[in-house]
Parts: structure tokens; C-alpha cells; sequence
């Protein structure tokens, strides 16, 4: 099992303003941001993120744009720092937000050139990007997911073609001469990671064979990752461990008490992200119309975020206790004894997966109690992770018959 | 009202046809056709009244390819060839406004006289002014209050709708987003060649829309070579909604005074 830390570089001293305006993104003014708070905020993330290269846990990004929850605003920037001052630790970028992005083969081209100067340690995610994100971005909500697939054959083509320039007009995209320097160190590119929600998703993952990442929530976990291995085995392969990862927050201590306190602060993200001004949460064209209609028979309530525990519960994110948030999967706490079990129960509940994102840090948890925590999971949780059996693949036999059949 | 279909070049076209008269083909705004009954009935007094669903609204389905409004305004000559027609006043409302004059710009020679109703479609301020409201910023009850004078009429129960009702309004939902998003709600390349449209038009206006003021209403006739101005009391973004009798009546007089 591969561990990865994430934080979103949040600006907790102006959550008030969030609180107050009813949302945390797209409409707050940048008055109340301070650059000088936000230079220690960088200063800091980035080496709780140097402190990760020492422990063995490897790194992820992400980014969002014009919130008060992520002040990393563009991933590749992060990304080049990170390649720069750590040594092990492989950089998982997740992700460029590529349908919001009007130019591809400059990702291309950045992920190329962190991968240059990491010697090989990109992992490289190509996302979505939530519903708020595009208002900043200005790019069309409509056919998003068109876009979002053609930039990915387009970033890939770009990666792995080397006797270019080649020729790309499209719909969507126009260029006549792509010939990317420089070139990817890991041939014949980085791998690919995509997040996702939905079952549906996760079947169109499985037919690029790339890594499926599931953020926040059991329950969407459990069956996407269903989706992704039906989808693999209707094709011939029985999909392993290492295609699936899940980002769950984490608080760890000596004590279960000092654990679900970190968790508490932790989930002061997952408590806070939700929270964004009505027009910006169901763009249109941004979710498929059979989804849109069974948002508007529930009425106008269901556009508030909601999360499934386990056990079937609905908990409303903005305002879950940490219990809540363990009963959902979103969150690992208590002493290490007590976050392994838990991770070992979803684990098993899930299928298995091979990747754990954990966010060590989020909301208003400090940099020293970042770095303890980091380091209680690294001694005490991550050791243990790799004893994990992988559970049976239920549709091992047919991935076989399938195979057979080709 | 029941409504009729056709194929007009592998796209089956829903679309309303009351009245006997004069030709008038009426295109609807990013809502879609549903509230516009009862002027339509009233243009109908005087017009064989065609109001098409666009493609990607209503009940007219859109083709895998479309994406810009010029699909919209090629489809729309299409429509006119199609039905035969060759001295139609052409009407259009917000989007189909929008439409309709680029209908004009590419040919007037099957339309006799243009009506733009709250049409959007040109910019005429510098970058820095917003002049068509983002109604995609707007939560419900902010949208209420910018396209209607009187709010309440914004108010829908969609819980108690059936799922080809709500599938058709998720779908107008995306179709205005497709063809207006950027550039939002209009075309810089249209106010090039609007002194293309060289038949006599008319601009009317809803004193209270919020969404394209009657300040740009009046630069929308200023624009065109040969337009009359008029303002719909008591309307917001959709008079033919809010005042459905007097928007069809200013019609039905402007085009007697001006097409012969």
C-alpha cells in the first residue's frame, strides 16, 4: 500500500468572511487575503511536505481557484517546487483540472517538465474539476466531459509521441505543430490518475486502465470501484489493487482523544468545501440531465452537500461530528491501533485499493501538530498497511472468460 | 396547443402552428416555448403563427454537433425553406432574439420584418461593463427577480412534474449554456454586419427587465438600419409572458402601419 499526504494550503483566517457570505468560493473578495499570511501558509505546507519525503510517505496536490479552502491555485507550480526539493517521495498532481484549461499541451508540457526534473516521480491526474470551478474558469459547463476526454488522448499523444510535430484540429482543440520539450522521463508517460464519483466513471477509467481515485466518502468508494472492476473484467483483466485510491482525512495520536482532535481540526476542509453559493453547485450541462432531474423532483434541498455513512445515515458534511465522519469512511482517527483497524475494515469493505491519500492536514490544524501526526501514521499506521490481504476480486472468473474469449 | 413535428434535415422539429394570415415565425428565449401560449394565441388572431422548440429545447432534439448559435441561425433558414415560406416576420425573444437577427444578417429573403423581443446578442459597452446579466451567478430567487416584473411568476413546482417535463428543462437548462456561454449571450462578429438587416424590425421591451436593460434595448434599435423602439409596461425579460396581450397587439399594429 502506497501512502500519500494531501492538504488544500487552506486560508482558515478568513473562514469568518466564508461564514458570513454563505460561501467559500468564486464570490469572496481577495481584500481578506493577506499575501504575507499566505507566504507562511506556503512556507509551511511545503515542508510538511518535505517532511513527507523523509518519512517515506509520498506526495499529492490539487488545486482550486478563487476559494478561501485551497490556496494552491495551480498544481504544477506546487509540482515544480516539490520536484526540486524532495528526493524520494514520488508527486502525484491531482490534477490539472484539464477541461477548465483552454490548452492542453502546456499541461502536457508542464507535467513533462516536472517529471524531467523529479528523474521520474510524476504520477499525473487529469480531473474533472468540481462544479464551482468552472465559474473561475470561465469554460463551458456544456459537453465538459467531451472536452475533458479529448484533452486526455490529446495530453497523452503529446507525452508519447516522439517523431512530432503532429497535427490536432478538433472540435475542441486546434494545433498544428505538437512537439513537446521537453520530453516525459517515464515512458511512454507518467502514469494517469482520474478521480471520480460515479460508477459510470469508473467504467470509462477501466477501459484506459488508469488509477481511479475515490476523495471523502466511502460510500461513493465502494461503488465506483465496483464499476471500474465490472468494467475491467467485461474486458479481460481483473483489475488490481494498484488501480484504486481513496483520500480519507486523518487524525492519529498517542490517545484516541488526541487523534479525534487532530481529526476534528482536520475535517475543518470537509466541514468548510461544501459551502458554496447556490448558482455555482449545479452548473448547466455540468451534470447529465438524468441527474439534473432527479435533483429537481427532490426540490430545492437537494442541492446541499450530503454525505452516506455506511450504515445508510444521511450527515450534512458542513456540520458532522468526527464519529459521523468515521461512520462515513471520510475520516481515520483515534490511536494508530484504532486508525489501522479502521482503515483495514474499509479497506475489506471496498474490495481493497492500493493507494491511501491521507490528508494529515486540513482546516486550522498547526504545522507542529501536521508534523506529529504525519509521523505517528508514518511509525505506527503505514508499517502495518502492507499486512493487508487484498480481498477476492468477485469478477476475477469472469475477467478470465473474457480473457479466454479474446 | 398541440404540438405538431417535422423533419427539416434530419432534425424532428417540434413546433406550435395556430392561426391563419400572414406568416409570423416566432423563436423562443433560453426557457424554452412553455408560458408563451397565450401570446402566441393572440398572435394567432392575425398570423399563422410557427413557434419551433430550437434545437436542445423542448421537444426538438440537437444534433451530437451543434454548438454555436450559428448552427441555430442556419437551422432557422432551413425551417423558413422548409415550410415554404417567403414573406414571414420573423419574431425571436432572448435567445431568439439573438437568433433571429442572425437569421437577417445571413439572409432577409424570405423575411419581410424582424421583431426582436429583450433579444440579446450584441455588446455594446467596453470590457469592463456587464450589460446581459450572468444569469448562470444567480440562485433562483436573484433570477426571479432580474427576468420577471413580477417575480412570483418564476415559481415552479418541479417536484410536481413528470420526467419528460423535467428532462426537457434540464435540457434548456444545458442548450442556453452550449450556444451562450462564451462569448456569454452574444456574438462580436454580429454587430459587424447588422446593417445587413434590411427589413424593417421592430424592438420591444420590457420596461422591467433586469436582465438586458431597456438602455440596451435601445442600442439594439439604434444598431439596425430601419427599427421603431417600444416598451412593454409591467414586463421584465418576458413580455410575451407577463403582458402576452399587449406584446402580440404592439406586433399585430407595428406591422400594419409598417408591412404592407
Amino acid at each position: 500500500m502506497r501512502v500519500w499526504h494531501f492538504s488544500e494550503m487552506a486560508y482558515p483566517q478568513a473562514w469568518d468572511v466564508g461564514h458570513r457570505m454563505g460561501t467559500f468560493r468564486v464570490t469572496v473578495p481577495n481584500s481578506h487575503y493577506d499575501p504575507v499570511v499566505g507566504a507562511d501558509i506556503y512556507e509551511r505546507h511545503f515542508a510538511e511536505y518535505e517532511l513527507c519525503d523523509e518519512l517515506g510517505i509520498d506526495i499529492m496536490l490539487n488545486e482550486h481557484h478563487s476559494t478561501l479552502t485551497c490556496t494552491n491555485a495551480a498544481v504544477p507550480l506546487a509540482g515544480a517546487v516539490l520536484a526540486r526539493t524532495t528526493k524520494r517521495s514520488r508527486l502525484l498532481l491531482l490534477g490539472s483540472p484539464v477541461a477548465n484549461r483552454p490548452d492542453p499541451v502546456r499541461v502536457a508540457e508542464e507535467m513533462a517538465m516536472i517529471d524531467v526534473i523529479s528523474r521520474g516521480r510524476l504520477e499525473m491526474g487529469l480531473v474533472k474539476g468540481a462544479p464551482y470551478e468552472v465559474a473561475p474558469a470561465n469554460m463551458n459547463p456544456a459537453r465538459l466531459m467531451d472536452r475533458f476526454w479529448e484533452a486526455h488522448d490529446l495530453i497523452l499523444k503529446a507525452m508519447s509521441t516522439q517523431d512530432g510535430p503532429f497535427n490536432w484540429e478538433s472540435e475542441n482543440y486546434h494545433y498544428r505543430q505538437v512537439n513537446i520539450w521537453p520530453r516525459p522521463w517515464q515512458q511512454p508517460h507518467p502514469p494517469v490518475w482520474i478521480t471520480a464519483l460515479s460508477p459510470r466513471s469508473g467504467r470509462a477509467i477501466a477501459e484506459r486502465r488508469h488509477v481511479a481515485a475515490a476523495l471523502l466518502s466511502g460510500g461513493i468508494a465502494g461503488a465506483m470501484f465496483n464499476g471500474y472492476r465490472e468494467r475491467a473484467a467485461e474486458l479481460g483483466w481483473a483489475a488490481p489493487p494498484d488501480r484504486f485510491a481513496y483520500c480519507g482525512l486523518v487524525g492519529v495520536g498517542h490517545t484516541e482523544a488526541e487523534g479525534r482532535r487532530r481529526a476534528d481540526e482536520v475535517a475543518g476542509y470537509v466541514r468548510t468545501s461544501p459551502i458554496v453559493a447556490e448558482p455555482f453547485t449545479n452548473p448547466p450541462g455540468y451534470n447529465p440531465i438524468a441527474a439534473n432531474v432527479a435533483l429537481l423532483k427532490t426540490g430545492p434541498t437537494a442541492f446541499g452537500a450530503r454525505v452516506q455513512t455506511f450504515d445508510g445515515r444521511t450527515i450534512d458534511p458542513t456540520k458532522a461530528t468526527v464519529q459521523e465522519f468515521i461512520d462515513a469512511r471520510t475520516v481515520f482517527a483515534g490511536t494508530p491501533d484504532q486508525v489501522f483497524e479502521q482503515i483495514r475494515t474499509f479497506h475489506r469493505e471496498v474490495g481493497g485499493f492500493g493507494h491511501l491519500l491521507i490528508m494529515a492536514q486540513g482546516g486550522t490544524l498547526s504545522h507542529d501538530e501536521t508534523c506529529a501526526n504525519l509521523r505517528l501514521f508514518a511509525e505506527e499506521v503505514m508499517p502495518r498497511l502492507d499486512t493487508l490481504e487484498t480481498p477476492e476480486n468477485r469478477w476475477g472468473e469472469q475477467a478470465e472468460r473474457s480473457a479466454a474469449a479474446q | 396547443m398541440e404540438l405538431k413535428q417535422r423533419v427539416i434535415r434530419d432534425v424532428t422539429v417540434a413546433f406550435l402552428e395556430e392561426g391563419r394570415g400572414r406568416p409570423l415565425v416566432y423563436l423562443h428565449g433560453g426557457f424554452g416555448l412553455a408560458g408563451h401560449e397565450a401570446f402566441i394565441g393572440h398572435l394567432a388572431e392575425r398570423f399563422r403563427v410557427i413557434a419551433p422548440d430550437l434545437p436542445g429545447f423542448g421537444a426538438t432534439e440537437l444534433p451530437r454537433s451543434w454548438n454555436v448559435v450559428d448552427d441555430l441561425a442556419c437551422f432557422g433558414l432551413d425551417l423558413l425553406a422548409e415550410f415554404g415560406l417567403d414573406d414571414a416576420l420573423l419574431a425571436g425573444s432572448c435567445l431568439g432574439g439573438w437568433v433571429a437577427a442572425e437569421m437577417a444578417v445571413r439572409s432577409t429573403g424570405r423575411i419581410r420584418g424582424l421583431v426582436l423581443i429583450d433579444a440579446t446578442g450584441l455588446k455594446f459597452g467596453d470590457h469592463l461593463t456587464r450589460e446581459i446579466a450572468d444569469i448562470h451567478a444567480m440562485g433562483e430567487a436573484e433570477q426571479a427577480e432580474t427576468l420577471y416584473a413580477d417575480p412570483s411568476r418564476a415559481r415552479r413546482d418541479t417536484t410536481a412534474m413528470n420526467d419528460q417535463e423535467l428532462a426537457a428543462l434540464a435540457q434548456n437548462r444545458e442548450s442556453f449554456a452550449l450556444f451562450g456561454w462564451k462569448p456569454y449571450m452574444h456574438n462580436p462578429v454580429l454587430r459587424r454586419w447588422v446593417h445587413r438587416i434590411d427589413v424593417p424590425a421592430l424592438v420591444v421591451w420590457g420596461e422591467r427587465d433586469r436582465m438586458v436593460t431597456p438602455d440596451y434595448g435601445r442600442n439594439w434599435a439604434a444598431a439596425l438600419p430601419d427599427a421603431t423602439f417600444e416598451l412593454i409596461h409591467d414586463a421584465g425579460h418576458y413580455p410575451a409572458v407577463e403582458q402576452p396581450g399587449a406584446s402580440a397587439g404592439r406586433i399585430i399594429s407595428w406591422s400594419e402601419e409598417t408591412v404592407s
